[in-house]
């Protein structure tokens, strides 16, 4: 009886509407990750010879000496990247939220720029830059007799991973000291708090959820992030040792589908820990009217020092950039400082050949960014707000997602959807061009995930609460309220997931089945193929990074401008 | 009224023949090919191509082999592509293990039945050769010039203490055309000796790169200054203007580069017209373009070709030193793919660190001779040399069974599994590596 009713009681409890968002999310992640993932990674857990189930595979794992290496490779890197990325995003989050300083919009938009770097392109710019024999060193040799190893072994992929994703801790710390309320700050002030103890005791603290989110993007992102380490020939990481396994012809041994689960295995164990860190503490603000720190205005000095800080950070993560630009102009540029000559032709030939590859990229990755942050707020707020049983579990199987090497999903994606003919036109669906939306969307989810849970939990529930005792209904507490104060975390999550899916490489290169169909990423590893290309390929690589920051800076302007209409302007 | 009918059809017959003949000799639609080749090489044969036959829509898929070879084997259910197109012979003959590819014979006279000592086509048709390649050093004059290196011609100058740190090579497990180059090495030297050969040379790399790409692109920008790579590589580079040069080794092999028709292709007819046209003369003159610079397999074509152009059909001592021997390759190619990683890819700094020691204690002993030290070098380079592994034992089908996907049966027996395999080879080679340099270091003690 007492069992009978108290089931009773939950399912009254549980609304209708969140069940039915929860169901669709979970059947687009079931039929886009799950399914997928799961035909290929069965494979560990397979005996080789009789095909039954097992776990020596795993022991295997772990009696190996490389494996292991890679192992703690990995997440030595992953590690000291957190650190170093912080050390470049504190500052510039720091001044730009807390004081009254000029061009504070265009470092936050600047501060973006860096996960705009198309794959092969970003180190081969630092090689160029920091390399044993680049600018940097060569100069360093001619007037000092020095060089410095910036990029050797692991150092290079610290390095690069820090610079390039940096902004994750960036975007999300800022958009969260911009909800702290005020009155916390002039409060503790009150109370004589001022200074470093303030900024420790008071503001940091209030601003964890966004730093959290952040940094353990940062740490998720470079322990499984493949391209960097392999383009500098760095194999001993766990990411590179999966997708050397995987892909190799012969090879097709369980062990790189043992590393692919291992790997995604981590990447969970980091949000727990992280998730951990976060848990009993609430974050919430109430008053919005006074949103955001005092910005104070900077004594002549003050100024001066915080303008040398941030230069000297912007030059350091802009350095891929100014890099690529100069490739794109060069004509040859070999063991020298800088390139033997400048022209405009590699920007012709780009100009020629390459205008689809732009609209694709554009076409997918908007496309993806928003189903990303649809998707997103939605399983944040069943998370938070809701009472569904297995909620946790959405956020768990979308953060997973993060830990899915791209061609283990490329691969799951062929093998789930090769044999589906399309209707009408009886083309396999895999060949279809939204798969590869959906492939964009399904890599870059946990991105607008972190960032629309970051922001919720900064949206306190009694103002929803608010809504619904003055007769609002859910639906419209929903749009009217609680998504409007999310709108900075959304509008972060939406600039992640497009700029990093307009270049997204490892998942996009199984899936292209026609030239039509290909994005920009596609476009740049053909030319970087051959000698001729590296110069297109670099203008390309320009353009992809103008028209992605021209477009992350147009949403962030809509949305600012909406966020003023709405009196939310701080 | 039947006249009427009567003419009708011969009207129709007519038609319906002369439409199907138009279609045999002019084929039109899109032709899909998959292939690992570069931008340069594929638009210049596609714009030939579609002057010839405007009807066809060339459709080019860019994929690396690798990469290419999986999509093949994951889309040959509902199979869209026509041709597959990439260098690496072993590719295609996993392909053609696959049962994928469909034999055609080319139309086209005039083309030998080897290039160097390497047949130029699948004997059971699958595949064609269409361009030939063969393997060398290049470097960068820049680099050589501020490091003050001599120039290198064969391989066993590459292990000379001068080039420490400044060799790079891409991963033979990674790359079809870097495994050929090793290969080579093995069956001209020896198992014994080539392997010697091969790590006294991994002792001086800088590093070893994932793409085969990797090694010109390094050697054109300096990051090093010596890369070990097939031609068209280096001569592309140097036409499109990067300061590098190139050299082929006595010991090398010309191998073609291929094409082959897929299993199922839709558009069959003019999968067919696409591999006769790149082996007319109309097509080879392509591969002699400054930024495709491939060796044509047609003799004729090399008329046209510039003066200082590589002719591997009138120079003999290209590519004939060695006669490859495509099955041995064939039985030990995962295994010896297995051993350079285990034995030096993933083991790079200890064996670096033991060449070095071996170096330094070498020039030391030049200055004043010891002979206990010169025993102790000796056998610090014997460490390095030894192989866990015989030519005989490399070769035995128990082994390679490790490294293979398919299993014919449950009951069929594989004793060991790769990785434990694996694990055994990198400890051997760890310790190996170790205790040589600790044997060079007191050689170099005793020099001193």
């Amino acid at each position: 009886m007492t069992s009978l009713a108290l089931t009773r009681e939950s399912i009254a409890r549980v609304r209708p509407g969140p069940a039915v968002a929860a169901v669709l999310i979970a059947l687009f992640l079931l039929l886009f990750l799950v399914v997928p993932v799961v035909q290929v990674i069965f494979v560990a857990f397979q005996d080789k010879t009789t095909g039954s189930f097992t776990l020596i595979n795993f022991a295997d794992f772990f009696r190996n000496d490389l494996f292991m290496r890679s192992f703690w490779n990995s997440f030595y890197v992953s590690a000291m990247s957190v650190v170093v990325a912080s050390a470049l995003a504190l500052p510039l989050a720091y001044l730009t939220t807390r004081f009254e300083f000029r061009g504070a919009v265009l470092i936050q938009s600047l501060g973006i720029i860096p996960l705009i770097m198309p794959p092969f392109i970003g180190a081969v710019a630092m090689q160029l830059l920091f390399g044993r024999n680049g600018t940097v060193n060569l100069l360093l040799r001619d007037h000092f007799g020095i060089s410095i190893p910036f990029m050797e072994g692991l150092n290079g992929v610290i390095f690069v991973q820090s610079i390039h994703y940096f902004p994750f801790i960036l975007i999300n710390l800022s958009a969260s000291l911009k909800n702290i309320d005020r009155a916390m700050e002039e409060s503790a002030q009150n109370l004589g708090c001022h200074g470093f103890r303030l900024f420790r005791r008071i503001v940091f603290p209030l601003a964890m959820p966004g730093y959290v989110a952040g940094a353990s993007l940062v740490f998720i992102k470079v322990f499984d992030d493949l391209g960097t380490p392999l383009l500098l020939n760095v194999n001993d990481m766990l990411a590179p040792q999966a997708y050397l396994r995987i892909s190799s012809i012969g090879i097709a041994d369980p062990m790189g589908y043992v590393i692919s689960v291992v790997l995604i295995v981590c990447s969970l164990l980091a949000l727990w820990v992280s998730a951990l860190a976060m848990k009993g503490k609430d974050y919430a603000t109430v008053q919005r009217g006074g949103g955001g720190l005092a910005r104070r205005r900077m004594k002549p000095l003050e100024l001066v020092a915080a303008y040398a800080v941030v230069l000297l950070i912007l030059v350091l993560v802009l350095a891929p950039h100014i890099g690529l630009t100069l490739l794109s102009f060069a004509t040859i540029w070999s063991f020298s400082p800088f390139p033997d000559a400048f022209t405009m032709k590699h920007y012709g030939t780009v100009f020629l050949e390459s205008g689809q590859y732009i609209t694709n990229t554009l076409l997918y990755a908007s496309l993806a960014a928003l189903l990303d942050v649809v998707i997103g707020t939605a399983i944040a707020y069943l998370v938070l707000r809701s009472k569904l049983p297995g909620r946790q579990w959405l956020d768990y199987i979308a953060m997973a997602a993060l830990a899915v090497p791209g061609v283990v999903l490329g691969i799951g994606y062929l093998r789930s959807f090769y044999d589906v003919p399309m209707p009408f036109t009886g083309q396999p669906l895999s060949g279809f061009w939204l798969i590869l939306v959906f492939a964009l969307a399904i890599r870059r989810l946990p991105y607008a995930l972190r960032a629309c849970t970051a922001a919720l939990q900064q949206v306190s529930n009694s103002l929803e609460e608010a809504a619904e005792n003055l007769g609002a209904t859910k639906l419209r507490t929903i749009s009217r309220v609680v998504v409007p104060l999310m709108s900075g975390g959304i509008l972060a999550g939406f600039v992640t997931s497009f700029a990093t899916a307009a270049v997204e490489l490892s998942a996009t290169i199984m899936l292209v089945h026609s030239q039509s169909d290909a994005p920009l990423a596609y476009g740049l590893y053909v030319y970087m193929q051959s000698a001729a290309g590296r110069g297109p390929g670099a203008a390309l690589g320009v353009f992809a990074v103008v028209i992605v920051g021209l477009g992350t800076y147009l949403s962030h302007v809509i949305i600012e401008r909406g966020r003023r209409e709405r009196g939310q302007d701080h | 009224m039947s006249r009427t009918l009567h003419g009708v059809a011969a009207a129709l017959a007519v038609l319906l023949a002369s439409s199907t003949a138009a279609f045999a000799q002019d084929p039109s639609g899109k032709l899909v090919v998959v292939t690992s080749f570069p931008k340069d090489l594929t638009s210049a044969f596609q714009q030939a191509f579609q002057k010839a036959y405007p009807k066809v829509t060339l459709e080019v898929l860019n994929r690396n082999t690798n990469a290419g070879v999986k999509y093949l084997q994951e889309t040959a259910s509902n199979n869209g592509t026509d041709l597959f197109w990439a260098s690496a012979p072993d590719a295609f003959e996993v392909l053609k293990g696959a049962n994928l590819l469909q034999a055609y014979k080319p139309k086209v006279e005039g083309i030998p039945e080897k290039v160097g000592a390497y047949p130029i086509n699948d004997p059971e048709g699958m595949y064609a050769g269409f361009a030939a390649s063969g393997y060398g050093i290049m470097w960068n004059s820049r680099y050589m010039k501020a490091n003050e290196l001599p120039a290198p011609k064969e391989w066993s100058d590459l292990a000379k203490p001068v080039y420490y740190d400044h060799v790079a090579i891409s991963a033979p497990s990674r790359s079809g055309t870097t495994h050929l180059t090793i290969e080579t090495i093995l069956q001209g030297e020896g198992w014994e000796k080539g392997w010697r050969t091969n790590k006294e040379i991994a002792g001086n790399y800088r590093t070893i790169t994932e793409r085969s790409f990797g090694v010109p692109d390094g050697v054109n920008s300096g990051s090093f200054g010596i890369g070990i790579v097939i031609d068209f590589f280096a001569l592309s580079s140097q036409a499109s203007g990067f300061p590098v040069e190139f050299v082929y080794p006595t010991v090398t092999t010309i191998v073609p580069a291929n094409i082959g028709i897929v299993k199922n292709a839709p558009n069959k007819a003019a999968a067919e017209t696409f591999v006769d046209f790149i082996l007319s003369p109309q097509g080879q003159e392509v591969l002699l373009q400054p930024a495709i610079r491939r060796l044509p397999v047609n003799p004729a074509t090399y008329a046209k070709a510039p003066a200082d152009y590589p002719n591997p059909f009138k120079d003999t001592s290209l590519g004939s030193q060695v006669n490859f021997d495509v099955e041995v390759s064939q039985a030990r190619y995962n295994v010896v793919d297995a051993l350079f990683d285990q034995l030096i890819t993933f083991q790079l700094d200890g064996l670096k660190a033991a060449t070095r020691a071996i170096h330094q204690a070498d020039a030391a002993l030049a200055k004043k001779p010891n002979d206990k030290a010169k025993a102790l070098l000796a056998e610090a380079r014997d460490l390095v040399a030894a192989m866990p592994v015989t030519a005989q034992e490399a070769a035995d089908p128990q082994l390679a069974g490790a490294f293979t996907v398919e299993r014919k049966s449950a009951t069929d027996a594989v004793p060991e599994r790769q990785a434990q395999v694996e694990q055994k080879w990198a400890a051997f080679a760890k310790d190996n590596y170790a205790a040589a340099r600790k044997k060079a270091e007191e050689a170099l003690a005793l020099a001193r």
